[in-house]
């Protein structure tokens, strides 16, 4: 039994152990540390994590795509975070050209909805346009090749967006009606803030309930299975790949908005960090699960948010904040040690009879 | 005219020359069965019926239409389902699901659910697991809800690739009985299988295949008593 078990460890997996038992050491004892010195009270622990709520939701709605064309096309789509871009970028214009003309003012709501939509339309389109140009020629290429041919995407999409538009920034103009707090109980919440929270939860269970009931979900997932049975079966494996670029895109689309109304800015690079942070989401969740892409998501945001003055804080490190992506993506290599195929994602080896 | 009329068809893979030459015909309300050892080209067969494969050379026609323009998921509309190598079922979906599946193309609800109630009553495993994932059934049933998805599609022709494959006797037999019930039903079958004995003993008529080619075609009852196919197919001497 002891042998066994020393033939089967090997050095790689005790240097792994290693690494992951300081992280939790780190984690806890910084914890324990920061709640013992007591510089911070609920109240901002509260307001840290309903930031790391409203961020996990944008993160959700962008990891959606990354995790749906994972499960058809078991592909990631690294271009999506230029998908993610092409929303709310386009719909800046329209935003400015509704602001001149006194419209957003006077109607701010219709106005929302109108760049709402525009940003929906153009991500969604660029999407589908982008599977049908440049992936689905290698649909039947080997795996690597549409990866590449993903990330040549990414870029030659940022530099097509910095080529017509520029590489300045364009600010969204205000929205009247979202600045300032609601106070629940005793709490003061920025509007924006639990717009984008209860927006995204919404769509996510339109997106959860369209996967699961309707006929086209089940198809999509028929389809992520089995390509050669789905289409014995009738179904038409082209669109339903088509339909899956869409709604991944019209999800990333509106999670750009949401984003805006966040950090009201865009400018050609704004995909990137957000992007990646959504796949690491659908990675942390378990990639081509889509409740998992939304527990991934939370999950980040809350660990972006609250981590650096939780676990370092304590432990006199100044201005903690700077090292959140770095604190993120440190606990997302700590759980994928416990658990590679992510939170809910399955085992790889599935037994099939 | 026979309901499904394969002449003369040649398919490869790359350069591999699987089928050299098939021709085959089911007639309405038969049960027609293919069988032929490891590699013979049974699957290649029914992949190019279907046009998962398309033949370089030859016709596959159904009901007396040319099936080469059609793309595979344009053929379940046309008439003809299949019960694919492996079962192919959907393990991550429900059984319900799967089954909704097999009516994808299918818009009449209420006839639909005649339908399900038509194999609930045929195959009432299935019903007992309806909400159950897929891939947790045991081999015999994931073979039943194979079937059951087939059927679902209301076809007139149901191609079935090896539904003994993997399973004990006693399963084998059951899986059987279902076949011809569903043959008695007024369903045409052309029915793919490595066990000759029980293929034979439930067809009208049966070809012989081997390394691509057709190498017998008779009644079953006459390939049951003869010589080679008993030496190479049914263990006798
Ligand atoms: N995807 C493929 N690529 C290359 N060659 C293939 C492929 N599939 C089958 N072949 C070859 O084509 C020939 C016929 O295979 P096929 O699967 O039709 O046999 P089969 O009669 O169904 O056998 P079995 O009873 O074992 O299922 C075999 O020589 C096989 O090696
Ligand atoms: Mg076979």
């Amino acid at each position: 039994m002891l042998r066994t078990w020393r033939q089967r460890i090997t050095i790689a997996d005790v240097v792994v152990w290693i690494i992951g038992l300081s992280i939790a050491f780190v984690v806890v004892y910084g914890s324990i540390k920061t709640i013992e010195v007591g510089k911070y009270n609920t109240r901002v622990w509260i307001d840290l994590t309903i930031t790391g709520l409203a961020l996990g939701g944008v993160y959700a709605l962008i990891a959606l795509g990354y995790t749906i064309v994972y499960g058809v096309l078991k592909m990631i789509n690294f271009a999506h975070s230029e998908i993610f871009m092409s929303g709310p970028f386009t719909a800046v214009f329209l935003a400015l050209a509704l602001y001149k003309n006194g419209f957003w003012n006077s109607h701010p709501y219709i106005s929302l909805l109108l760049v709402t939509l525009l940003a929906v339309t153009v991500s969604s389109t660029l999407a589908v346009l982008l599977e049908r140009i440049a992936y689905r020629p290698l649909r039947t290429a080997p795996r690597l090749v549409p990866l590449i041919t993903a990330i040549g995407a990414s870029f030659f999409l940022q530099y097509a967006f910095r080529g017509f538009f520029g590489s300045g920034l364009q600010a969204y103009p205000e929205l009247g009606f979202l600045k300032g707090t609601w106070t629940f109980g005793s709490i003061p919440v920025y509007k924006t803030q639990v717009v984008v929270i209860i927006s995204a939860l919404i769509m996510m269970l339109i997106l959860y309930g369209f996967v699961q009931l309707t006929k086209m979900g089940k198809a999509m997932r028929a389809v992520s299975e089995d390509k050669e049975v789905a289409g014995l079966m009738g179904i038409d494996v082209d669109r339903i790949i088509m339909l899956t670029f869409a709604l991944g895109g019209a999800s990333a689309g509106l999670g750009g908005i949401l984003y805006i109304l966040l950090f009201p800015v865009v400018h050609f690079f704004m995909g990137f960090i957000p992007g990646l942070k959504a796949f690491t989401a659908a990675v942390l969740g378990g990639i081509g699960n889509v409740p998992g892409a939304f527990l991934g998501a939370m999950i980040l945001g809350i660990l972006e948010a609250v981590g650096p003055s939780l676990f370092l804080d304590g432990m006199g490190i100044a201005a903690p904040y700077q090292l959140k992506d770095a604190i993120a993506f440190i606990i997302l290599v700590f759980i994928l040690i416990i658990r590679p195929s992510g939170i809910l994602g399955e085992r790889i080896t599935q037994t099939k009879a | 005219m026979p309901m499904l009329e394969v002449e003369n068809i040649h398919s490869y893979y790359g350069n591999i020359h699987a089928l050299k030459g098939v021709s085959l015909t089911v007639e309405k309300g038969e049960i027609v069965t293919l069988i032929g050892g490891n590699g013979a080209g049974k699957t290649t067969t029914l992949r190019s019926i279907s046009g998962i494969l398309k033949p370089l050379e030859g016709t596959v026609r159904f009901e007396g239409e040319d099936l080469a323009p059609f793309k595979p998921h344009k053929l379940v509309a046309k008439g003809i389902s299949m019960v694919p190598e492996g079962r192919g079922i959907f393990s991550r979906l429900t059984v319900a699901e799967n089954l909704d599946m097999g009516a994808y193309v299918r818009s009449d609800k209420a006839e639909i659910k005649v339908d399900l109630e038509r194999v609930f009553t045929l195959l009432p495993r299935l019903k007992e697991r309806r909400s159950q994932v897929a891939g947790t059934l045991s081999g015999g049933e994931q073979q039943m809800l194979a079937t059951g998805r087939a059927l679902m599609a209301r076809p007139r022709l149901l191609l079935m690739d090896e539904p003994s494959m993997g399973l004990a006797p006693v399963l084998v037999e059951s899986i059987f009985e279902k076949i011809v019930e569903i043959n008695q039903e007024g369903m045409t079958i052309l029915l793919v299988e490595q066990n000759a004995l029980m293929a034979l003993s439930i067809a009208h008529r049966g070809y012989v295949m081997q390394t691509g080619e057709i190498v017998l075609h008779d009644k079953a009852s006459n390939l049951q008593t003869n010589k080679m196919v008993q030496k190479a197919y049914l263990g006798m001497e």
